[in-house]
């Protein structure tokens, strides 16, 4: 793979990741994180809907005005969730019951609306595809990281299959919001003491 | 007095920030003063009370499974509750634009204060997730009206406490990881766990 494309599709793991480095799309990576298989669902639902709206609008992005470009871009983004969410509800009704409100909220996270903004309205389709892949991914990675740790110790399976000892107690507390805001700061943390990167 | 309870709830026990985490996105980034965190606050407390009811009206009179029934009886096995989001983005994207208007008329201070994050209340989940969840809990009228109202002054409490603690944290010595949105996401953790004080109230 050429070397530009490499950096695109990578970047966003680690140096540039999108939720630990550029602080979007915190909403979510919070709320679906109780158990890995909902985090993964909405890492597939996320990552599809970023990147075929990067496409989109990428490929659209010579003829929309620039004063509506918000409202364009909205109704794109609008228009995948609903693909999205009526997918869901029809071959993976339970755990679509679970994520409840946060697929439909995939519309205002930020991320989506971020990259279609930042790179998919100057650079062309190929490029746009990358990069939302990319980032959809880079935002999976912790997405999955919290939810193992939270799964880990709330429940003590993976996947639902069982990891502790049979006499493991569940912390009950990483299961609710507090546990969650804070396995994230942690894991942010940890991220940016390996990239070296400092908030001013 | 079931609306009383509701707002409480809303405000205090299930509060829309530390309990749900929504509108996380501009909570980070606007929470570094108090007169911005404050003005964005009550920004959004009215975004949310306008939009709230104006959803509801949409998806209980145009959208919900059967509500053009009284359009034309044919209608009646009509479910366009499909088209929820796009319609509920479209009001919420409208009432944003009038906000601003009326703020660039009327205070001018806290519009170039508010500046970017203005517009993008639009793109603050709390405002979708607001009318998502009014759909999902079947609220009445007069029930999304206070919910929509509590949720807002309960965003407001945890965004303007949160900008109080920041000012502190500016003063202390922190590992150079930590800085900025980890110490942030912590800070947000044990005000959630405060806030978890009030679970149980009932009235």
């Amino acid at each position: 793979m050429a070397s530009a494309a490499k950096k695109l599709l990578m970047d966003p793991f680690s140096d540039n990741n999108p939720v630990t480095i550029q602080v979007l799309g915190i909403c979510s990576a919070l709320a679906v994180t109780v158990k890995v298989d909902t985090a993964i669902v909405m890492t597939l639902a996320l990552t599809s809907v970023v990147t075929l709206s990067n496409v989109v609008i990428s490929m659209m992005r010579n003829i929309i005005p620039p004063g509506i470009r918000m409202i364009v871009e909205m109704a794109v983004i609008a228009s995948l969730v609903i693909i999205a969410d009526q997918l869901l509800r029809a071959f993976l009704f339970d755990i679509s019951k679970q994520l409840s409100v946060f697929v439909g909220l995939i519309i205002t996270n930020c991320i989506v609306m971020g990259r279609a903004e930042a790179f998919a309205l100057q650079n062309p389709p190929k490029d746009s595809l990358l990069d939302g892949l990319g980032n959809g991914l880079g935002y999976g990675i912790v997405l999955i990281a919290v939810a193992a740790i939270r799964e880990l110790l709330g429940f003590g399976t993976l996947l639902n299959f069982k990891i502790m000892p049979e006499n493991f107690m569940g912390n009950g507390l990483v299961l609710l919001a507090p546990g969650a805001f804070i396995i994230l700061g942690l894991l942010i943390w940890a991220q940016r003491t390996v990239s070296k990167y400092v908030e001013e | 007095m079931d609306l009383l309870s509701l707002a409480i709830k809303a405000i205090f026990v299930e509060n829309i920030l530390l309990a749900f985490f929504l509108g996380m996105c501009s909570f980070l980034a606007c929470s570094k003063k108090v007169d911005t965190a404050i003005g964005l606050g009550f920004a959004v407390i009215f975004v949310l009370t306008i939009t709230l009811p104006a959803n509801w009206a949409i998806h209980h009179f145009l959208l919900r499974e059967g509500a053009l029934a009284w359009l034309n009886p044919k209608f009646a096995s009509l479910d366009l509750s499909f088209l929820n989001f796009i319609c509920f983005i479209a009001t919420i994207a409208s009432m944003v634009q009038l906000v601003e208007m009326i703020l660039d008329k009327f205070f001018p201070a806290l519009y170039h204060a508010l500046g970017i994050f203005l517009p993008l209340i639009t793109v603050n989940c709390a405002i979708l997730g607001g009318s998502l969840f009014m759909v999902e809990r079947e609220y009445g009228a007069a029930e999304s009206a206070v919910f929509g109202f509590a949720s807002g002054i309960g965003w407001l409490l945890a965004i303007a406490a949160m900008a109080a603690i920041r000012k502190k944290l500016r003063y202390s010595h922190l590992p150079d990881g930590l800085k900025g949105l980890g110490i942030t996401m912590i800070m947000t953790g044990l005000m959630a766990m405060a806030f978890m004080c009030f679970s149980g109230i009932n009235l």
